[in-house]
């Protein structure tokens, strides 16, 4: 078969079993989008900035595990794209964006919409290639896809020059089967003496807290896990990322720990004697102080990325392997063993925990004059328990909210931006969620500054008929940032005020969705309810909510886990009692 | 410490980027770095010389690892071996200067490359500690020029690095 590099393209994506592009036409990449044009199998979906190809390809990616795929042009359309690439190589995401770029002979000569992205995604990338010739296209396709999912998943900037898929030149195509790379081989199952040195620790220690993010989800270990937990009766906490992999409803389940985690979660953190990280990165907003963290802990870190461990904290026992397989060997071992952990020490542990739970660390001052945002994310998640249901959100207030809030039993269904914190992630990825799963309910918690920074996508929701249910909670402020204001700069709010708003729902309708404004606190359920039961209507929910809440509990930057500033009536409450 | 880490890497545009671009971007201290071909024409070779705590050096270790075009990595400085440097000087060398100035170069078995009425340009290889002596022991006047390669490096024993 002989086609043309832009067909070879197009082939490369059937080949990966891709469904979906999503992506923004310009000249560089039109021999490209000629080809798609004629191909039926690979669905285009024309978003309206490039940003939001690459977070609703990134959205798609984190509900379905698959590779998500992005089509931009050169120059500035590649540029646009850098914050969705940056916010999936935090987060370990995989994807593939393929650029246009200007043709080969015009590279380096600033020719127009000409820019190297290659060179500027390099530290936001887990790798990428530019493409000089057409015979390299099917193989760079395959290596692209390979690297983007194996190992520490992450994206991958495949940059095409105009014209490498020149319409007149045809080659013949064949798509590699299976790629080896002498300078890529990911591992895969862990050391065996290494997991049985940490089963020893395991079934010695008297404190021990299991501690788990994204790698749990993204490696598909949430089962594994699950039962893991179950069979040792140890305390679990989750990270931002890691949130669903084990139930919250399950009484092991500690909740969120790190800045705004939960008292007992951090608490167990700090007087725990194990710890046992698993696909978690020890960043700074889980940590807090380093010299404080995890005083009396030994430290067990199961990792996919050897450069992961031992890059924050120190630890005793690392783990380099996919994270399924050493745990299915860490249970296994552990059964193997005739005596397991330690029952009578765990017990005094929990009992232990039990007291920091008692704190109700998360409780609020609930009003029926103005709607809480704690009791927003309560609603939504009465609302929807039943529902077949995956949240996506921005960044900020509101996701700490939701984080807290809404308990999440499964993994892969809690969407947001963790590392990277990007603002406007969340509209676009819910759009790559619901085109994944048509019939599930997706819906989107946002602040009415985030929003504003993809707004636009509401057109692509239109012209694809994607029911979403956005949730703004409207205080009015960049709240994360007022926040600290507040705390840290004696309540000068610089800036944070967002001021000339638009009648979010009239918006909304303009766009042709149905849009509402919730200010009652009392009205807030059945808003939910009618809002979710227009099964084939985006609902923009405009809620008003208290402009000055707080997101508590709270360890400022560089505290120690044991320096939470609890929520003032709380500490007013304990006070008195 | 002081750590001398030879890397095989792709021979692909963009690989050194990488690697710098790593070093910058991470933080991490670089003294020298030497790139060319090996015998196998799609390889490159390239020693660091970088220095840092423990746990520095070991994440400067894997995250030049992680690096996708990285195919082999070697810390020399956990094992014997040789460093050698290449400098080339160039040097006033002015009527009765000459004399002295052959000398001294005889007695750091260097050899005079290039000759004018008025100078020489020395090559002088070694340790670097060779060629710091070297420019100690020469009059900071008479220096006009020098040009150093940057330490490579090779373990000792038959054991050698390759794929």
């Amino acid at each position: 078969m002989e086609l043309t590099g832009a067909e070879i393209v197009v082939q490369a994506l059937k080949e990966e079993g891709v469904e979906y592009v999503w992506g923004y036409p310009g000249g560089a990449v039109l021999h490209i989008y000629d080809a798609l044009f004629q191909e039926k199998a690979v669905q285009h979906i024309l978003v309206r900035h490039e940003q939001a190809a690459t977070h609703a390809a990134d959205g798609y990616a984190r509900a379905t595990g698959n590779v998500g795929v992005a089509l931009v042009t050169s120059g500035p359309g590649a540029t646009n794209a850098v914050t969705g690439i940056a916010t999936a190589y935090m987060d370990s995401i995989p994807m593939v964006v393929l650029t246009g770029q200007v043709p080969t002979p015009f590279i380096g000569s600033d020719a127009f919409q000409e820019v190297d992205i290659t060179g500027i995604t390099r530290p936001c990338v887990k790798h990428n290639f530019l493409i000089k010739r057409v015979e390299d296209i099917a193989e760079t396709m395959a290596k692209a896809f390979y690297i983007a999912r194996t190992g520490r998943p992450g994206p991958v900037l495949v940059d095409i020059p105009k014209d490498v898929t020149d319409p007149n030149i045809r080659i013949p195509f064949e798509y590699p089967k299976k790629v080896s790379m002498r300078s890529y081989k990911p591992v895969e199952k862990g050391n065996a003496r290494q997991v049985r040195k940490a089963v020893e620790l395991m079934v010695k220690a008297r404190r021990p807290v299991i501690y788990t993010g994204g790698g749990v989800v993204l490696g598909e270990a949430s089962d594994e896990l699950r039962k893991l937990v179950a069979h040792t009766d140890f305390p679990v906490t989750n990270t931002l990322m890691g949130l669903g992999s084990v139930a919250a409803s399950d009484s092991h389940f500690l909740g969120m720990l790190g800045m705004h985690g939960t008292y007992e979660a951090n608490m167990a953190m700090h007087e725990a004697d194990l710890i046992i990280a698993i696909g978690a990165r020890f960043d700074d907003r889980v940590t807090g102080k380093l010299a404080q963290f995890c005083p009396n802990a030994r430290i067990i870190h199961v990792d996919v990325d050897p450069a992961s461990i031992s890059k924050n904290v120190r630890v005793d026992v690392p783990i380099v392997g996919q994270v399924k397989p050493v745990l299915r060997d860490m249970l296994k071992f552990l059964k193997e063993r005739k005596s397991g952990p330690d029952k009578a020490a765990l017990k005094e542990w929990w009992a232990r925990i039990e007291t920091w739970r008692d704190v109700n660390c998360l409780k609020y001052v609930n009003s029926d004059k103005v709607i809480k945002p704690q009791f927003a994310i309560e609603t939504l998640h009465k609302v929807t328990k039943r529902r077949n249901f995956y949240l996506t959100s921005d960044v900020g207030q509101h996701q700490m909210f939701a984080a807290q809030f809404y308990p999440f039993e499964k993994p892969r269904r809690w969407i947001n931006s963790g590392g990277l914190g990007t603002m406007g992630f969340g509209l676009p990825a819910a759009m790559g969620v619901q085109q994944a799963f048509p019939k599930a309910t997706v819906a989107c918690v946002t602040g009415e500054a985030s929003i504003q920074m993809c707004i636009q996508e509401l057109a692509t929701c239109s012209q694809y008929d994607l029911p979403l249910k956005i949730i703004l909670l409207n205080n009015g402020y960049m709240g994360m940032v007022r926040q600290w204001q507040e705390f840290f700069y004696d309540k000068r709010y610089s800036h944070s005020y967002v001021d000339a708003l638009p009648d979010f729902a009239k918006l909304a309708e303009t766009y042709g969705h149905v849009g509402m404004t919730i200010e009652n606190p009392g009205d807030l359920e059945a808003a939910y309810k009618e809002a979710f039961g227009m099964k084939n209507r985006l609902v923009f929910m405009n809620v008003i909510i208290d402009p000055e809440e707080n997101v508590y509990p709270m360890i400022e930057a560089g505290k120690g886990h044991h320096e939470m500033h609890m929520s003032p009536h709380l500490s007013a409450e304990r006070e008195l009692a | 410490m002081r750590h001398i880490i030879s890397v095989l890497i792709e021979n692909e545009a963009g690989a050194l980027a990488r690697v710098s671009g790593l070093f910058a971007a991470r933080g991490y201290n670089i003294e020298s770095l030497t790139v060319a071909p090996t015998q196998d024409e799609t390889l490159s070779r390239m020693t660091l010389v970088t220095y840092g705590d423990e746990m520095i050096i070991e994440q400067i270790i894997k995250q030049l690892n992680k690096l996708v075009d990285v195919v082999k990595l070697l810390d020399l400085s956990d094992g014997p071996h040789i460093e050698r440097e290449l400098m080339m000087v160039k040097v006033k060398a002015e009527k009765g200067a000459r004399e002295e100035m052959k000398r001294m170069a005889d007695i750091f078995r260097a050899n005079i490359i290039d000759v004018t009425d008025s100078s020489y340009t020395i090559e002088l290889t070694g340790a670097g500690e060779k060629l710091d002596a070297f420019l100690t022991a020469v009059n900071d006047d008479l220096i006009m020029e020098v040009v150093r390669s940057g330490p490579l490096g090779i373990s000792r024993g038959a054991k050698g690095l390759g794929l």
